[in-house]
């Protein structure tokens, strides 16, 4: 996620990183991690980040913050449940990649580079 | 490039999703994407989401995910079927009458690149037969194991590459490459982070120009990274570009 500011809405990260911020600490499906304190309406990412080995860059001219994502486990994948990639076509469509459900899917990566 | 085989495959329900990977965006990948004229979900990443979200490093690579939606095959490289291989494909080199010197270094290296299409393919068609008691289709365990390395570090970098993507598409290039940069170094084997920011380079007045991805003739000091496509990929060995395929 892209912030011009350390401090953000909770709501806004839970939506940029899909962790869900509960008493219990960060949830993402199944998987929960014990936070050093329970998180507000508004979090502090330069806190949060740490804990969920997110990395975060700055860039000083620009004023902006970014959070990279969790690295729990020292592996991409934290789970098999494939995430539900959400992405336009080539006209702005939005797709979700869970309506694909009862499918085998093969999903390709390519550039036109 | 798929569609011949995702047709053949489609009423033993199997779908191909393909993501086009570019900070350029839509307008960028339509004269590929309306080239394939796919019946397929065909979509546009221009935020490498696919990066942090699968651990897709380079390009073309595939994620193969079951009926449940559980991934059953993590990123790895995915060579484009060989028994369509006369499906009409996009020439980048369309039009060009004269082929310059880095040209012509470019396809020297890229002709030693392997890849596993029979293999590959052979895979697929065993698992989409045979679903989870396909040999192909992997635990659970190994899916994660084999997924990519990622560190606080990794993390760091996918962060860089995420504020480099933003700059860039507010007309912030000179910003951008920077961080573009700190990404390379801290994610040296996401290759597709690499040939992305070096595509967005100025790669001379031709449709080769986003393959370019080095230093134009008699302007070799305004390169402004580290590494290039031709010395990285010579440095690294073409047969070691993508890795082999692992049943």
């Amino acid at each position: 996620m892209i912030s011009s500011s350390l401090t953000v809405d909770r709501s806004e990260f839970e939506a940029a990183t899909g962790w869900q911020l509960k008493p219990e600490g960060a949830c993402k499906g199944e998987v929960c991690i014990p936070l050093a304190e329970p998180a507000g309406d508004t979090v502090q990412i330069d806190t949060l980040a740490p804990q969920l080995g997110m990395g975060l860059a700055h860039d000083e001219a620009a004023g902006l913050w970014a959070v990279g994502p969790a690295a729990l486990g020292g592996r991409a994948l934290a789970t098999t449940a494939a995430p539900n990639l959400t992405l336009p076509d080539l006209d702005g469509n939005m797709f979700q990649l869970d309506s694909l459900r009862g499918k085998k899917v093969l999903l390709i990566a390519w550039s036109p580079y | 490039m798929w569609q011949a085989l995702r047709n053949e495959l489609h009423g033993e329900g199997f779908e191909v999703v393909t993501v086009g990977i570019d900070t350029a965006g839509a307008e960028a990948c339509r004269r590929f994407i309306e080239g394939a004229s796919p019946e397929h979900p065909s979509l546009i990443d221009q935020h490498h989401v696919v990066s942090s979200m699968f651990g897709i490093i380079n390009i073309p690579n595939s994620v193969w995910i079951d009926e449940e939606g559980n991934i059953v095959r993590p990123a790895e490289a995915a060579p484009a079927p060989p028994s369509f291989a006369d499906v009409e494909r996009v020439n980048p080199f369309e039009g060009m009458t004269e082929f310059p010197e880095r040209a012509g270094a470019i396809m020297a290296e890229a002709i030693g690149i392997e890849s596993s299409p029979e293999e590959y393919e052979a895979a697929l068609r065993d698992w989409v037969a045979k679903g989870s008691d396909s040999a192909f289709a992997l635990s659970p365990d190994a899916v994660i194991e084999r997924s990519q390395p990622r560190d606080p570090n990794t993390s760091l970098g996918q962060a860089h590459f995420a504020l480099a993507t933003h700059l860039e598409l507010e007309g912030n290039h000179d910003a951008a490459i920077g961080h573009f940069a700190k990404a390379h170094e801290l994610v040296p084997d996401n290759f597709a982070y690499k040939r992305q920011a070096w595509s967005l380079e100025p790669g001379g007045d031709t449709p080769f120009a986003r393959f370019w991805q080095g230093p134009q003739e008699g302007n070799e000091d305004a390169w402004p990274y580290a590494s290039e496509w031709v010395s990285e990929v010579k440095a690294m060995g073409a047969a070691n570009y993508y890795p082999k395929f692992q049943a």
